[in-house]
């Protein structure tokens, strides 16, 4: 079976898991006294947002890898993960608002975490943008991983000072150090939404991978 | 003087270089001739040094401090005057302060470019420019000559100019690499040729008398059509 | 080390050179940095804003568009000629000629930065004379790391397509923490706040400089040698 074979399997597998995982949230867990239905999307929007996540810190690796090695299978893999990247931070950035409009009130507001994820999908694009405008395979590879490296150190600068500056997110409560506060049929479907969501990266970057690999040769 | 040992460079499955070996001495000319894309610029940095080859080893003698680049840019800046541009890069050279002068103001007489040491570089000609930019590659007095395609955009004339400099030089004592995909320009200052196609020498040797018309057919005979 | 100073003033010595000779980067970005003063004064009410509330973000927008456009002009010119080849194979390591450039960009930026401060003062009427030593030390500590990734990713777009455009889109992400950073330490400055209070910026912009600044010297080679 070929690599895109095999991501095909392995993204099917994980989309049917991610159905299984909406019957789970709609039907079997209980809902949130407080924020009714709205609370449901947080299975999409917070394991989505560790997806990209995922994604930013494995192209941040896979560009260090790749100025060391010189092995372009990193930069292609680096890539890949920029791309699920995109989608999966647009993800988050469309369910983010539809969670928060009924809830906060407001669409958008510029709280850290929201800035910060905001920042991540425009380096994913710039990323892609900077890919985009240089011919050069060899040349591409060494600047994407310039940036990639760049981005990574970047994320908690961002972090921090838009922390500092101000922040009204909710904040985590199901992975914090002391006993989670949620019921546990809650965590239990939060956390098999991550598995289920890594998975959907996996199967993504394989398929993107192989693609990259089929399209230059280089 | 110069030697490279089995020099191979690729990116992914793309080879540019395959097994180059090859040893120049003091004097000795190797052109290389090979159609767009042999990989002819990319050894030219190799033994440079702008690439770091996969495989193999280049050996040069004095180091980087020891190479004089003439290609087809001037590598001068526009807006500074030739001197001024003469007199920056033999400070880059760590040229001692007192010699930069003489040194620049030998060059500019050698070259035949008296008359424009003071105009800006963006206003020379293209053959004057050429020229400085050959003054500018020679004004920390290089052991080890590269050069890729020099003759492009020159007219006749400065072609033969610059093919009479280049053999006075090797003359002197310097080793040249000479890359060109022209059998016609180079052949006459060659101590030794190569052809060069996908990366790789498909002929190598010394040059032996034979002169541009006999080695363009042997040209095509070994790289095709070309 | 003494080296790697001298190569790295020889090249920032010949960047400022250059821009002294044509000058055309330099008073195309203090005429900008007047006019967007001047349309910031205008696209405000001021019956509604209070010129004291706007001020720091005024000046900081200004700073950082300024910024960007003398960032352009760093690499532009060793690419006409391609004398970034020749810098490249001179016995001078990457880490000068990228300080060079740093130290070049640094002082266009400064000049921006001075006059707009200057003109600023003039055109809003801002006490900015009672703390002026503190908000040129937030001015250098903002401007530092953010100018080091700005060269490292000059170094890189000036081979790309649509340079001058992609330079922010890669850029401003990289603005906004030294941006908020100094936005937040100029609103307490003006404010009259005791220093202490702005402690936790200037500690943020600090480590955002040397971070940024290391790892744009790490990273510089692999933007020009393969």
């Amino acid at each position: 079976m070929t690599l895109v074979q095999r991501g095909r399997w392995v993204t099917v597998i994980a989309l049917l898991l991610l159905g299984g995982v909406y019957v789970r949230a709609l039907v079997f867990t209980p809902e949130e006294r407080l924020q009714g239905l709205a609370q449901k999307i947080y299975y999409v929007h917070v394991p989505s947002s560790w997806s990209a996540m995922l994604a930013m810190g494995l192209l941040g690796l896979a560009s260090i890898l790749f100025l060391f090695l010189k092995d372009p299978r990193y930069d292609r893999f680096a890539a890949a993960s920029a791309e699920v990247g995109t989608a999966f931070s647009l993800v988050m950035l469309t369910t983010g608002p539809l969670w928060a409009k009924p809830i906060w009130g407001t669409w958008w507001t510029w709280d850290a975490r929201l800035t910060l994820t905001l920042m991540m999908f425009f380096m994913f694009v710039g990323y892609l943008v900077l890919r985009g405008a240089v011919t050069d395979p060899a040349l591409r590879a060494r600047y994407s991983a310039v940036l990639g490296i760049c981005g990574l150190v970047l994320l908690p600068f961002i972090h921090l000072s838009v922390y500092l500056f101000r922040t009204l997110h909710p904040m985590p409560i199901v992975l914090k150090p002391s006993a989670p506060s949620a019921p546990p049929a809650m965590v239990i479907t939060l956390l098999s939404s991550f598995a289920v969501f890594t998975l959907l990266y996996v199967g993504f970057v394989m398929q993107r991978y192989a693609l990259g690999e089929a399209s230059n040769d280089a | 003087m110069l030697s490279a040992r089995d020099v191979s460079h690729a990116y992914g499955s793309l080879r540019a270089l395959d097994g180059i070996t090859f040893t120049l001495d003091r004097g000795q000319t190797l052109a290389i001739f090979g159609p767009n894309g042999a990989g002819k610029t990319t050894l030219l940095k190799v033994l440079a040094g702008l690439i770091h080859p996969r495989h193999g080893t280049v050996q040069l003698a004095g180091g980087r401090r020891a190479i004089g680049w003439i290609g087809h840019q001037s590598q001068l800046y526009g807006p500074l005057t030739v001197v001024e541009n003469l007199l920056f890069w033999a400070s880059l050279y760590d040229v001692p302060a007192a010699e930069r002068r003489t040194r620049a103001d030998e060059l500019i007489g050698r070259l035949g470019l008296g008359g424009q040491a003071q105009q800006q570089a963006r206003t020379l000609s293209r053959g004057q420019a050429q020229r400085a930019a050959i003054a500018r590659a020679l004004v920390h007095d290089p052991s080890v000559l590269l050069l890729d395609e020099p003759f492009t955009g020159l007219d006749r004339v400065a072609a033969e100019e610059l093919r009479r400099l280049l053999g006075e030089l090797a003359a002197a004592g310097r080793a040249t690499v000479l890359v060109t995909h022209n059998v016609e320009e180079g052949t006459e200052l060659a101590s030794d040729i190569a052809f060069m196609r996908a990366g790789r020498f498909v002929a190598f040797g010394p040059r032996a008398g034979r002169d541009a018309v006999s080695l363009a057919a042997s040209y095509r005979e070994a790289v095709g059509g070309g | 080390m003494a080296d790697l100073v001298r190569h790295a003033w020889l090249v920032a010595r010949k960047d400022l050179y250059l821009e002294f000779r044509s000058r055309t980067a330099i008073t195309s970005a203090l005429v900008f940095t007047a006019l967007v003063l001047v349309v910031f004064e205008h696209g405000r009410d001021p019956t509604a804003v209070a010129t004291i509330d706007l001020a720091p973000s005024i000046l900081w927008v200004t700073f950082s568009f300024a910024g960007m456009l003398t960032l352009n002009r760093a690499f532009n010119a060793e690419l006409e000629n391609q004398a970034l080849d020749g810098l490249l194979l001179a016995p001078i390591s990457r880490t000068s000629l990228f300080w060079g450039k740093l130290v070049a960009n640094l002082a266009f930026v400064a000049v921006v930065q001075i006059t707009g401060l200057l003109l600023f003062t003039l055109f809003f009427n801002v006490p900015v004379w009672r703390v002026w030593a503190p908000l040129v030390a937030v001015m250098i500590l903002a401007t530092v790391g953010f100018i080091a990734v700005g060269t490292l990713f000059s170094a890189m777009v000036v081979r790309t397509r649509f340079a001058e455009l992609m330079l922010p889109v890669l850029l401003l992400p990289f603005l906004l923490p030294p941006l908020i950073a100094a936005v937040e330490a100029t609103v307490k400055l003006l404010g009259g706040r005791p220093l202490s209070e702005i402690s936790g910026w200037l500690r943020l912009l600090a480590a955002y400089d040397v971070t940024f600044v290391t790892l744009a010297t790490l990273l510089f080679p692999a933007t020009v040698t393969e």
